[in-house]
């Protein structure tokens, strides 16, 4: 971490436009999960301000290389293989560093490791599906997986999920707690899939849609793909209303 | 035209989806060597001071059927009401207590389950305190943007009457969705997505 000191202020409300709704009919499951009532808005208290922040001494040595973490010695996942890296930035453009990012995907069948998992792909025994990293002080991280695969799930009779990778991703505050997915460019189920169509703006839709990044494939070894996220912004301002001097 | 405020959007919320336990809970996943521990399974990791509680309950859809699919984190500061962040800047929280925990809810029976300690009190932003409390988190399918809520305790009755967050809610009969019932040293807190007893979620 950096000798930055650490921001304590609130956090900038979520834009509940730009978020998805919890109901959203087209797909199902939301019916009968999603809040009816208006949420209560509150303003943060240090409940949400502040949150877990992780070290590097969780990580294992292969807890960002999917090809690998759950493979035999010397064998490998199947599948086309990646470089996924960006940057964690907070919403006034910062760097969001010690952000500890989860990721879980299917394999390059686009089946998972799953015991509720039904599809009929193979499974590869050498892949497991999840990884995670942390960022460095200015946000940046990567990682090394197998592009997932595209699959067919119960919601319509013919519906298709683009392929995609989950990520779970904690900022410093609880506030900033998100999960979301990772679409790859040029997938012509992203704009068919009924989870992508909970956003409304179709901008915010391109912002979860990561480019191939030529630039930062490894020749004869692996693409790349960009992709990066933004957490809720903190307050900045000397008249922040808080306990303690700002 | 003024200036522009050049501020980004926050990425916007997908579902955790079914599967979310291959990258949150593997080892509960049985996707086992990856990942010593799951992470938030184990809340004190030494002696930490305070009174130890178990929290436990289910999460309910709109029917009444719990979600064995879900997946739940909560946040709490420790006994003396601090939290153990780097944010945390009124002191030192205990070393033994990490304040954070994650639990899938369980496959068969849809209950979590979290061994903690139970939250000192922490001020409200203007100075007055809150009740004791934690604060929940939860994700899984059908859900698109994790919701916020947050369980105080029946044993507080007093506390929970000054409460500033429980006092912003109108429907007074609501107050009761954010009290666990403590019996023992087990506090029973059950969430309902949608109906009569729908729990206050909190846009927080």
């Amino acid at each position: 971490m950096s000798n930055r000191k650490p921001e304590t202020g609130a956090f900038f409300p979520r834009d509940r436009a730009w978020q998805p709704d919890a109901y959203t009919p087209w797909y199902k499951t939301s019916v009968l999960r999603s809040p009816q009532k208006a949420l209560l808005s509150i303003n943060n208290t240090l409940s949400e301000m502040t949150g877990p922040v992780f070290g590097h001494d969780i990580l294992g040595e292969l807890d960002d290389d999917l090809i690998h973490n759950f493979a035999k010695p010397g064998e490998s996942a199947i599948g086309p293989r990646i470089i996924v890296h960006g940057r964690v930035m907070d919403e006034r453009g910062r760097g969001v560093g010690g952000a500890l990012l989860e990721f879980w995907q299917a394999n390059a069948g686009g089946r998972y490791r799953h015991k509720k998992e039904g599809y009929v792909a193979a499974l590869d025994p050498n892949f497991g599906g999840c990884g995670r990293t942390i960022t460095d002080e200015d946000g940046h991280y990567s990682f090394r997986t197998i592009k997932p695969g595209p699959y067919p799930w119960p919601n319509g009779v013919n519906d298709w999920r683009p392929a995609h990778i989950h990520f779970s991703v904690f900022g410093h505050g609880f506030a900033q707690r998100l999960i979301t997915q990772m679409y790859f460019e040029g997938d012509p189920l992203i704009p068919l899939c009924p989870i992508v169509k909970t956003i409304a703006d179709p901008k915010a839709i391109e912002d979860l849609i990561a480019p191939l990044d030529m630039a930062n494939t490894i020749p004869m070894d692996a693409s790349a793909y960009k992709f990066d996220i933004v957490l809720r912004g903190r307050r900045s301002t000397m008249f922040e209303n808080r306990m303690e001097g700002n | 035209m003024p200036q522009s405020l050049n501020r980004l959007k926050e990425s916007a919320s997908q579902t955790a989806g079914p599967y979310v336990h291959i990258g949150l809970t593997p080892n509960f996943a049985e996707i086992g060597g990856v990942y010593a521990d799951d992470l938030g399974s184990r809340m004190l990791t030494g002696d930490a001071s305070g009174e130890r509680i178990t929290i436990k309950g289910r999460i309910f859809d709109g029917t009444g059927t719990p979600l064995k699919d879900a997946l739940v984190e909560i946040w709490q500061p420790d006994a003396a009401g601090l939290f153990n962040s780097p944010s945390e800047m009124r002191g030192s929280a205990d070393p033994h207590f990490t304040g954070f925990g994650r639990c899938a809810t369980d496959m068969a029976n849809g209950e979590f389950v979290f061994e903690t300690i139970k939250p000192g009190p922490v001020p409200y932003p203007d100075g007055r305190m809150q009740a004791p409390h934690v604060t929940l988190w939860i994700v899984a399918r059908g859900i698109n943007i994790g919701l916020h809520t947050r369980m105080y305790f029946s044993d507080e009755e007093k506390a929970n009457a000054d409460d500033p967050l429980l006092n912003r809610i109108e429907h007074r009969h609501r107050v009761a969705t954010l009290i666990g019932k403590r019996d023992g040293d087990v506090v029973t807190f059950d969430i309902h997505l949608q109906g009569d007893d729908e729990t206050v979620f909190l846009d927080i």
